[in-house]
């Protein structure tokens, strides 16, 4: 045992006297042994081993301690010298002089405070080492970023193949070698040249896609980038034109030249298509990121609805223009109402459900049969004599609408997450001030006043933090706590219990609207006013958007009381209070559709009277919308800058706005099953939207002091848009397709138990024709009929979830490990740095003594 | 005037698409915008430098108090005085353009504040990196007591490895945390 240790120290000793020796040689001659010394086994006794060895360790050391320091010095001897020769050239680079005159000028500033920055203490000999410090050279130097470059280029290809040529493996892999100091100009500048060398080099060996990658990412100029990208692939061609090319590899050169060029003729079309591109850019010009990102919301939703409208318009909405249906004779005529109500003229249109037809549309046969309602189960006409160009309606209904809710579902979950693993970084350690210094600037902002006016938030948030750093231990007093407190539950109380009533007055009023448009329609009074009659149907629209208009008032007063210090909680709070209010309204609302009206008997074609309801509530919240806009910016700011002569304008509410149009868009999916034509309107609300809102900021609007931040809230309302708002528009639409019957007079699913047997009627058709597909319909019964598969499903999902979630609890400890060495590896950094500090001071004295005593002499 | 597309060459163009993360539009509107800075008899001249007086005449550039900064680290010109080309010019636009990646972007906010040039951010840097924030005026500075405290716990929070200044993987570990970063430091022209 005693020997063993013996033979480890000693192997130690060696192994850290040979300069030449690599480090992992040191490590393999050290580790297998110490392993040995302390097996693991854990027992007193084998600790106590182990202390033994330690201690002996550090006694060999004490005993060897002359020859290590002797060795070192020689060591720091031969770098000094080399130092001393080429210390003439040094002092003389301007950078040297800038450094000299800063600390020099610095330490009258902090001589107080010397502690604090140890360099100051250093001598300049020191200093240019510190300066040369790997870390520090790849800041500024371009032969350190070529290093590093070369570096990355060099672990790609040993991803890519598995055996580079011996020759590219570099003598000294680390950027840091370079610009020790210690060349002169030629070999320096000879060492960067084959350092570029070996990196042109490299990127020639590179595929073509991760050679434009490389060189897009290196921060170096365009020109040197060109030279570099140059002479690749001049020695590409050579090596081309050197050896013998088989055609067929230079047709795929060719090939993918041409795909790439293609590709990037196709993405910069899709860069020029860039809607709003001026608009945004003035938007940010004088606000910057936290209303622009309002405005890219409200440009997302866009492209949503601009995704429905594209595939209901091309799959049902086109289909069915062109093959109208026989349409009762007392159609009403145009009177302008129906603009606001959507009912009346516009009910026997392709906007609503009831208008499509529950046949196959046939080319041909059209003429003969089409007009009839012919049912799906004997769809085929016998004197239809070709079966190609038909169009199933009912099913295509069906699958349209499953599909785009189906992409719409992968698109949301897709952004949520990319957004998620953006802003929410697997790190809890909190830097507020160094971020706040280092990213709050807003390049973006270009307005000479909004700079200003940024620069004046800047500074007072920063005054703000710096306060509250050093009193972060004021506790309040019992009293005050006991207050507060309490005025936090009075605006809870009245928040909640305003909504409750609200939602109670919904859920009765829209009963009440609903039995006496039921009576009307029953009352043999021979003369009905249409008008009014249409009229009263708005009634319901308006009281909800009149609540979701004045609550949010009320809510703010609600804040206001409480008075929140931190911005960000006053601004979670808010969203939490209109969340609450939407969301319960909506759940009202969705029951009072599909739980009363849906199961009216008396009704013709309820989802048609469905559809009709969901536009009304998507154009009476426009227009409140604009009422909001004009009142509480447009008259405010006149109120606020006219009568009060306050200099002050409204603030922009981002949060406010952004759930208005989540809700909005919420109406839109829920409406998507009953009025295909939905989402046009919802584009072209949007449309108006932004322009109005734009001149509303533009006019009314100043920036908002607090802070704002913009992708932990943009990833919030994605997550809000796909939580309650998709998911609950998908949940009532598949309850609606699966367990609702659809109404027998109207629609294309007329006749039949549920939406969802247009699918299986179809599956088992198709069984019928052809009995090879029975494994079709058998799969079809099991997978979607059977609720265990979606059990499995959700089962599995749960469990990748779960092992995604221990798999970040693994590597936040292996942060933390690593934060922890990196910190330990500083403490070495200095502690090297004023041991070589010390030696070099003890190395000077002696030469400055014997210095002056030649000067004396 | 004949100084639109037609002054870069096709392969030139093709070029500068490869090398940089702006597109065809955005060289394109770059060119226009480069090429109105120069008086007439300069547009004919290759590789003609734009001195940074000029340059900060852009409106995306006037208002911004590192506008010396920027123009110093993009600049090529030996004796550094700021002055730009046309591909610095496009070096500029693309570091600060939509699609480029958080370590280019947090590279160049780095070398914009690092004010010496040395390679690290020292206490110096950071004092002249927070009068920028803050502004020039005498009502929005901190005061030295405030500045002292601020820039010691913003090396406290950020230096790592203790050495007394933020280098460059240090400064990208913070820029990391701060999600709005990327979407802050553009400049659309």
């Amino acid at each position: 045992m005693t020997h063993s240790k013996q033979s480890s120290v000693d192997l130690y000793w060696n192994a850290s006297l040979n300069p030449d020796e690599p480090l992992s040689s040191y490590f393999l001659s050290w580790h297998p042994v110490f392993m040995s010394v302390c097996p693991p086994v854990r027992s007193p006794v084998d600790e106590e081993g182990v202390h033994d060895s330690f201690n002996q360790l550090i006694e060999e050391q004490s005993q060897h301690g002359g020859r290590s320091d002797a060795y070192e010095l020689q060591e720091l001897q031969r770098e000094l010298d080399e130092e001393g020769r080429d210390i003439v050239p040094y002092l003389s680079s301007p950078g040297h002089d800038l450094r000299e005159r800063r600390t020099r000028g610095r330490e009258g500033e902090w001589a107080d405070d010397e502690a604090r920055d140890p360099g100051e203490r250093w001598s300049s000999a020191t200093m240019k080492i510190l300066s040369s410090m790997p870390s520090r050279t790849i800041g500024r130097s371009r032969g350190a970023i070529i290093s590093q470059y070369y570096n990355r280029t060099m672990q790609l290809r040993r991803h890519k193949q598995s055996r580079p040529a011996i020759r590219d493996f570099s003598r000294s892999a680390r950027p840091s070698i370079r610009g020790y100091g210690m060349e002169d100009s030629t070999d320096a500048e000879g060492a960067e040249v084959t350092k570029r060398e070996r990196l042109v080099n490299n990127l020639q060996n590179l595929s073509v896609n991760d050679r434009v990658r490389m060189l897009r990412a290196m921060p170096l100029s365009v020109a040197e980038k060109s030279e570099l990208r140059r002479l690749a692939l001049q020695k590409e061609r050579r090596t081309f034109s050197g050896s013998q090319i088989p055609c067929c590899s230079r047709l795929k050169y060719y090939i993918i030249i041409a795909v790439r060029h293609s590709w990037y003729s196709w993405l910069s079309f899709l860069h020029s298509l860039q809607l709003w591109q001026m608009a945004l850019k003035r938007v940010s010009g004088r606000f910057g990121t936290g209303v622009l990102s309002y405005f890219l919301f409200l440009k997302t939703l866009l492209f949503f609805n601009l995704f429905l409208f594209l595939v209901m318009g091309a799959f049902m909405v086109l289909p069915q223009a062109v093959h109208p249906p026989v349409l009762p004779s007392d159609r009403r005529a145009f009177s302008g109402l129906e603009l606001l109500t959507g009912a009346g003229y516009f009910s026997d249109t392709v906007m609503y459900y009831g208008y499509y037809c529950n046949y196959t549309l046939r080319e041909q046969c059209r003429d003969d049969g089409g007009g009839q309602n012919i049912s799906v189960s004997n769809g085929t006409t016998p004197d239809c004599p070709t079966k190609h160009l038909s169009y199933n309606m009912p099913l295509a209904y069906f699958f349209t609408i499953v599909l785009a809710f189906f992409i719409t579902c992968i698109i949301l979950v897709y952004s949520m997450s990319k957004s998620f693993g953006q802003s929410f970084r697997i790190d809890k350690s909190h830097s507020i001030l160094a971020v706040k210094v280092f990213c709050s600037w807003d390049f973006k902002v270009i307005k000479r006043t909004s700079v200003k006016l940024m620069s004046e938030n800047i500074c007072t948030q920063l005054k703000e933090l710096l306060a509250e750093v050093n009193h972060k231990h004021v506790k309040n007093t019992l009293c005050q706590n006991l207050w507060r407190l309490m005025v936090h539950c009075i605006a809870w109380a009245i928040c909640i219990s305003s909504t409750i009533a609200c939602v109670i007055g919904i859920y009765f009023f829209s009963d009440f609207m609903h039995q006496d448009l039921q009576y009307r329609a029953r009352s043999p009074l021979p003369i009905k006013n249409h008008l009014l009659d249409e009229a009263s149907l708005l009634a319901l629209p308006v009281v909800v958007s009149l609540i979701n208009l004045l609550l949010p008032g009320l809510f703010n007063l609600a804040a206001w009381m409480e008075d929140y210090q931190s911005p960000s909680v006053c601004t979670y709070v808010a969203i939490g209070r209109h969340l609450m209010l939407k969301v319960s309204v909506l759940i009202v609302l969705c029951y009072h559709w599909l739980g009363r009206v849906a199961n009216e008997t008396q009704m013709q074609c309820w989802e048609s009277f469905v559809g009709q309801e969901l536009y009304r509530f998507l154009l009476m919240d426009f227009i409140f919308t604009l009422l909001d806009t004009l009142l509480g910016e447009f008259l405010w700011r006149l109120f606020s800058t006219k009568v009060l002569k306050r200099k002050r304008k409204p603030v922009f509410d981002i949060a406010r706005n952004v759930l208005d149009l989540i809700y909005g868009q919420t109406l839109a999916w829920l409406g998507v099953l009953f009025t295909p034509l939905l989402p046009a309107v919802q584009l072209l609300k949007l449309l108006l939207l932004f322009y109005i809102k734009k001149s509303s900021v533009m006019m009314n609007c100043q920036n908002p002091r607090k802070p704002y931040r913009v992708s932990q809230m943009t990833t919030i309302f994605i997550t809000l848009l796909c939580f309650p708002s998709f998911l609950g528009a998908s949940v009532c639409v598949t309850y609606t397709m699966w367990s609702i019957r659809p109404s027998s007079s109207c629609g294309p699913f007329r006749g039949l138990k549920t939406m969802f047997q247009a699918g299986k009627r179809w599956v088992e058709e198709l069984e019928k024709d052809n009995p090879k597909l029975s494994v079709l319909a058998r799969a079809h019964s099991y997978l979607v009929e059977n609720p265990f598969f979606l059990f499995v499903g959700a089962g599995i999902f749960l469990i990748v979830i779960y092992f995604h979630s221990q798999v970040v609890d693994g590597q936040r400890k292996i942060i933390s490990l690593l934060q922890e060495q990196i910190e330990n590896e500083g403490e070495d950094k200095k502690f090297l740095i004023t041991r070589l500090q010390s030696i070099h001071e003890q190395k000077r004295t002696p030469t400055q003594r014997l210095s002056s005593q030649d000067s004396s002499c | 005037m004949g100084t639109t597309a037609s002054q870069i060459g096709k392969d030139r163009l093709a070029e500068y698409q490869e090398l940089t993360f702006l597109t065809k539009q955005e060289i394109l509107l770059a060119h226009k915008k480069f090429s109105e800075l120069l008086t007439k008899d300069e547009r004919d001249l290759q590789n003609i430098r734009v001195p940074m007086e000029t340059i900060l005449t852009l409106q995306e550039l006037k208002s911004n108090p590192f506008r010396n900064r920027i123009c110093h680290v993009f600049s090529t010109s030996d004796i550094k005085n700021g002055s730009l080309t046309f591909e610095d010019f496009l070096d500029l636009l693309s570091a600060f353009s939509d699609s480029a990646t958080l370590e280019i972007k947090s590279h160049y906010a780095f070398r914009i504040f690092d004010f010496d040039d040395d390679g690290t951010l020292d206490c110096g840097d950071l004092e002249k990196l927070v009068n920028c924030l803050t502004g020039e005026t005498d009502d929005t500075r901190l005061t030295s007591e405030e500045m002292r405290q601020l820039i010691s716990n913003i090396l406290e929070e950020s230096d790592i490895d203790k050495d007394g200044t933020v280098n460059l993987s240090e400064f990208q570990h913070v820029i990391s945390r701060s999600p709005d970063f990327v979407s802050s430091f553009k400049i659309v022209l």
